[in-house]
């Protein structure tokens, strides 16, 4: 699973008829300093995250098993909405950080 | 799955019989804001797209999952036809008007 950032939206008419119904988002993967990184692709999503929230994607076969998404030909789905990351260390310093919503 | 555009088609008498009568576009994949990446595939299209159409292309076994690619030799499939990207709350593309060339993002 990969962390990464919903920064739009597809609209694409016709589709294919297994597709019918399906959200789709464009997502950014984030790096080890949560900072976009790589390439970005098209997801189907399946829990409504909003443009600028960091989610977590599954690929390949695994994104077949997103709730919903069982003989679909889907290649990339999000399938959380993250919070808050707690505990992660700060690249580069060494040194435990904080990113996400606030402190707990 | 990606983003890519219809560059032409690819035909092909001899191939596995189990892509007989199958259409072989040749799409140049590009990122959301529609600059190339470089990468070109053959990809099979069952929904009509036509050369310059910007479609959504899925990749892998998640080609198969449709009704008229099911259990075939396929690992790239247009599953759309965009009518429009939402970039960072402003439309970068749409059918219409092609992408807007607002250059790089950051």
């Amino acid at each position: 699973m990969l962390l990464q950032r919903v920064i739009g939206l597809v609209v694409a008419d016709p589709k294919a008829e297994e597709l019918g119904g399906v959200r789709l988002a464009v997502v950014e993967p984030l790096g080890a300093d949560l900072a976009a990184r790589g390439k970005r692709q098209v997801a189907v999503d399946t829990v409504g995250a909003a443009e600028g929230q960091m989610v977590f994607t599954v690929a390949a076969g695994p994104a077949r098993a997103a709730s919903g998404m069982a003989g679909r030909p889907v290649a990339l789905a999000v399938i959380g909405i993250v919070d808050e990351l707690a505990g992660l260390d700060a690249p580069g310093t060494g040194k435990a950080g904080k990113a996400g919503k606030g402190d707990r | 799955m990606i983003i890519g555009r219809v560059t032409g088609r690819a035909v092909s008498s001899r191939k596995d019989e189990k892509l007989a009568g199958a259409k072989l576009l040749l799409i140049e994949e590009l990122d959301p804001e529609g600059a190339p990446t470089g990468d070109l595939a053959v990809t099979i299209d069952h929904l009509g797209a036509g050369a310059g159409d910007v479609v959504l292309v899925t990749q892998g076994s998640a080609a198969r999952f449709t009704a008229p690619t099911k259990d075939r030799p396929i690992d790239s499939l247009v599953v759309g036809i965009i009518d429009n990207i939402r970039l960072d709350g402003r439309e970068t593309f749409s059918k219409s008007s092609g992408f807007a060339r607002a250059g790089k993002r950051r």
